[in-house]
């Protein structure tokens, strides 16, 4: 085995699972070491994606072209109406703009933009530049509003101005805003909002599903297939279902401060969390044993035809290891569980945005000589890949080539999933899709792992 | 229809950009630093502009595509991020062990004022680049040009910060590759020994972005052309410039700091633009074009006279980068097609009154706008207003062509959805028979698909 070195000051942030030594704290919550391949992205990422479902506003961008360019349709979030989400709307500024400043350009644009579309709303992302030369969008968002009618709400998420988390918090700043200004009427005493689902494929189409056939009403999805008349009324909700523990737990934290709405935190991967987040949501309601026993029956119904099933994956998968690279550590969680149930185990579990909780508790989950690190790089991953003998790489756009080029397997979890992963058919999905890639004759005529045959 | 919001009645818009046919710089600087041997491209900015090029370009090639980032702070932004850089290089090296590294600025760091000229001095002036290696720059804000330009002056820091003069000529030719793929840089490299010429092409990218699966993860792929071949270059006995915007800037350069006279043509996409490319080797090297070059000439043409029929007319709308569009527009006039409207966001007036020149001759009816607002949305606009018969552009043009119903070949950056660019040239003559290819099946496949049963023709 090849010595590769891990990057000075970045020990703190890996971690090898080991009996009987006290280990410390992993590092994490931390900007990227200057000079590391990362493999994580900016403030401004973390803003788009979570807003970006919502499919009857407009999303503009304002900055120089690339920001828009690059989120332009790259997430696979399903709309069942309206797709003004996938077109990418730019002030595209130049320098003359930098020098003299973008408000003129932006309230154009807006006003353009407003009269061709006709939304329901507009985002407006502030991009690094726009940190820089003091745009005041906020005023030229309450203009345009005033104007036009609608909400125009500002996104300060200036690229350099933290982590892709802090990204997240200025989107659901955003939302906090759209949040109690629509009529509340008629909605159930039995209802919640579904947050940090995003459609991807249109898993929240199947995660609504069951809760619906559970009895609950679901007031608003934020944000998969999102609605901005469905997110004002959001507050009148009896309770919020977090996934994704990353993007939304600050909204759900908001909203329980402002609204009084209590928040559960659940994860829709896997046959065992899948079935604790119906039955969580259904203990939150016990006046009504009814909607237990329904949740029980969606579970049954589910389970007794997917587990036969993901029998044969099961037997071929057995005693295959698995590494996970994923954004959020919650999802981690769900993962490890669910490579479990198909006979995989972990060897390697990272995040690009985990925290002190999420890694602490991933340090109890897993098995002794799993490696966790935070915020990775690819030199680290392919060495832990290598040294761990794993068989299956779980993770997003950029680990996918390094996966195929070490001769393993891999599977998306990120925003690149073609199918949906989530809920009870999701899980098949996803033991198919990991079968599919472990098991695929291609890696016959590979050499694999480091060149051995 | 996911455009359905597309307005037939053009309007002049005052800011917005909608859907636009171009990106940001520094892709475009990364792009070309990944085609040095041994070289890791370094972003001096946020986090996340380091990311999306990365996963662009991974997903254009569906290959590992490394690069560093400064990682700006809100300090960093206020303080400047000389510290940033200088901690970066030095961890670089240690860690990644490069031969170089290839800075670009972003945004972000040229409006705070960051200078990498300085910077990049006082990182060897403190003994922070190790013997042996080296760091280059090139300042590419992103609100100036596009993601070609940004191309443009990485390959001319490329070449005058690794040129040198030694005052004696070297038997050799300097090719400077406009932006390609790795596959049209791999043909440059057989049509030039073909014909005898020794040649440095600057950037190389073929062997970094189509590397074969070896069941290793390799850092700095076998490809990219080599510092001593870059250094070599100085002495060179001419530069061939392909692309008047994406090369040119660098022979001129070199032209000016090592006194290599150079000649700027079209990237060889087509038959003229070619004849002129081999033409231009084989008077260099003052021999004749070998027979082997000829007859693939030939092949091209008798493929061109056999389908001439269902060429004819046929009406393109186009969309991309200039010295992709120039030699393409050509191209599908030499076939006898009509290119009926023409965009590209990359701004600038040299490609703007050379598409002119081109258009006024063979074509004046054609719609044609670069810069601002030439986006797709406006592309898409022309179509709705005078429809065609073919699109080609980069992916992203899916949609249009869908709504649309209009038969489209992925041609350009990005390409996300398709494979083949990596692999199959669009280069030389061989090249332009593949792209006529493609062509003449997605105008005969939708003749098919639209003939009445009794027009349903089995020869064709």
């Amino acid at each position: 085995m090849e010595q590769i070195t891990i990057l000075e000051g970045r020990q703190k942030q890996i971690f090898e699972k080991k009996k009987g030594v006290a280990q410390p704290d992993i590092a994490c919550d931390t900007s990227s070491l200057s000079g590391s391949v990362s493999q994580r992205a900016c403030v401004f990422c973390g803003s788009r994606v979570v807003l970006y479902p919502i499919a009857d506003a407009i999303h503009v961008v304002h900055g120089p072209i690339g920001c828009a360019a690059y989120t332009w349709d790259i997430r696979g979030a399903v709309s069942s109406g309206p797709e003004l989400h996938r077109l990418s709307f730019s002030t595209d500024l130049q320098e003359m703009d930098v020098i003299y400043g973008g408000e003129k350009k932006l309230y154009h644009s807006l006003i353009e933009l407003i009269e061709q579309y006709k939304p329901k709303a507009a985002f407006i992302y502030s991009t690094c530049i726009v940190g820089l030369i003091g745009d005041d969008i906020d005023a030229v968002c309450k203009k345009v509003a005033k104007e036009s009618g609608i909400p125009v709400l500002p996104v300060h998420s200036e690229g350099f101005k933290g982590t892709k988390k802090d990204g997240y918090k200025a989107a659901c700043h955003a939302l906090m805003k759209l949040i109690g200004t629509g009529s509340t009427e008629e909605i159930s005493k039995y209802s919640i909002n579904i947050l940090g689902e995003f459609n991807l494929a249109g898993e929240a189409w199947i995660i609504r599903k069951y809760y619906e056939k559970m009895g609950i009403e679901v007031v608003a999805t934020l944000t998969g297939d999102g609605r901005i008349d469905a997110v004002r009324r959001a507050h009148g909700a009896t309770l919020n279902v977090v996934q994704c523990s990353g993007s939304m737990t600050w909204l759900a934290k908001e909203m329980e401060a402002k609204y009084g709405i209590p928040y559960i935190r659940v994860s829709y991967f896997g046959i065992e969390d899948m079935s604790k987040s119906l039955y969580d949501v259904a203990k939150y309601f016990p006046d009504r044993p009814d909607i237990m026993e329904a949740a029980k029956a969606v579970v049954s119904e589910e389970v007794k035809s997917l587990y036969p099933s993901l029998q044969k994956f099961k037997k071929a998968l057995t005693g295959k290891k698995a590494a996970i690279y994923v954004g959020g550590a919650f999802k981690t969680f769900s993962l490890i569980k669910a490579l479990r149930s198909i006979g995989m185990s972990v060897v390697l579990a990272g995040s690009q945005t985990g925290d002190k909780n999420d890694y602490a508790r991933l340090k109890e989950m897993c098995d002794e000589g799993t490696v966790i690190v935070d915020d990775s790089n690819p030199v680290e991953l392919s060495k832990f890949i290598l040294e761990k003998e794993a068989d299956l790489l779980i993770g997003g756009v950029k680990e996918r080539p390094i996966a195929f080029k070490l001769g393993i397997g891999f599977c998306d979890h990120n925003h690149e999933r073609k199918i949906p992963l989530a809920g009870f058919e999701g899980m098949y999905n996803f033991a198919l899709e990991v079968y599919q890639s472990v098991m695929s004759p291609v890696w016959q005529f590979a050499p694999r792992k480091g060149g051995i045959l | 229809m996911l455009l359905r919001h597309t307005s037939k009645e053009v309007k002049e818009r005052e800011g917005l950009t909608i859907n636009p046919a171009k990106t940001c710089q520094p892709i475009g600087a990364m792009y070309a630093a990944l085609g040095i041997h041994g070289c890791l491209p370094h972003s001096h900015g946020s986090q996340g502009c380091c990311s999306y090029h990365r996963s662009t370009l991974t997903r254009h090639y569906k290959e590992p595509v490394m690069a560093a980032t400064s990682s700006f702070t809100e300090g960093a932004s206020v303080f400047g991020g000389q510290a940033n850089l200088l901690a970066a290089i030095e961890t670089i090296f240690s860690v990644y062990e490069p031969d170089i590294i290839a800075v670009h600025s972003t945004c972000l760091s040229e409006t705070i004022g960051d200078d990498l000229q300085q910077i990049t001095r006082k990182a060897k002036d403190d003994g922070k680049v190790p013997e042996g290696k080296y760091v280059i720059f090139a300042s590419t804000p992103s609100f100036i040009g596009s993601h070609v330009t940004g191309y443009a002056n990485m390959v001319t820091g490329i070449a005058t910060q690794f040129a040198v003069s030694t005052g004696v000529k070297k038997n050799q030719h300097n090719i400077i590759a406009g932006w390609m793929e790795p596959s049209d840089m791999r043909e440059i490299k057989r049509l030039s020994k073909e014909l005898g010429v020794k040649i440095v092409l600057f950037p190389d990218t073929s062997d970094v972005l189509d590397a074969p699966q070896t069941g290793k993860h390799v850092f700095y792929p076998k490809g990219g052309t080599t510092v001593a071949e870059l250094q070599s270059a100085g002495d060179s006995l001419s530069s061939l410039a392909l692309g008047s915007i994406s090369a040119e800037p660098a022979a001129i350069a070199l032209e000016k700091s090592c006194k290599v006279p150079f000649e700027t043509l079209d990237i060889p996409i087509g038959l003229t633009a070619t004849d002129r490319f081999i033409m231009a080797l084989s008077k260099v090297v003052g021999v004749a074009v070998p027979d082997e070059i000829t007859a693939e000439r030939g092949r091209l043409v008798d493929v061109m006279a056999d389908m001439e029929q269902y060429l004819y007319g046929k009406r393109v709308a186009l969309f991309g980068d200039p010295d992709q569009l120039l030699p393409l527009t050509e191209f599908l006039l030499d076939l006898n097609m009509k290119p009926v409207h023409i965009v590209s966001g990359t701004p600038g007036q040299r490609f703007e009154k050379q598409m002119r020149k081109l258009l006024e001759a063979r074509s004046p009816e054609t719609n044609f706008r670069n810069g601002l607002q030439a986006d797709m949305f406006l592309l898409h606009q022309w179509m709705k207003n005078e429809p065609v018969d073919l699109l080609i552009g980069n992916t992203y043009g899916k949609y249009m062509a869908r709504d649309e119903d209009v038969p489209f070949i992925r041609f350009g950056f990005p390409i996300l959805d398709r494979i083949g660019h990596s692999y199959f040239p669009n280069v030389g003559y061989s090249g332009s028979l593949r792209l006529l290819e493609k062509i003449l099946n997605a105008i005969m496949d939708r003749q098919d698909r639209d003939a009445l049963e009794e027009k349903f023709e089995l020869v064709m």
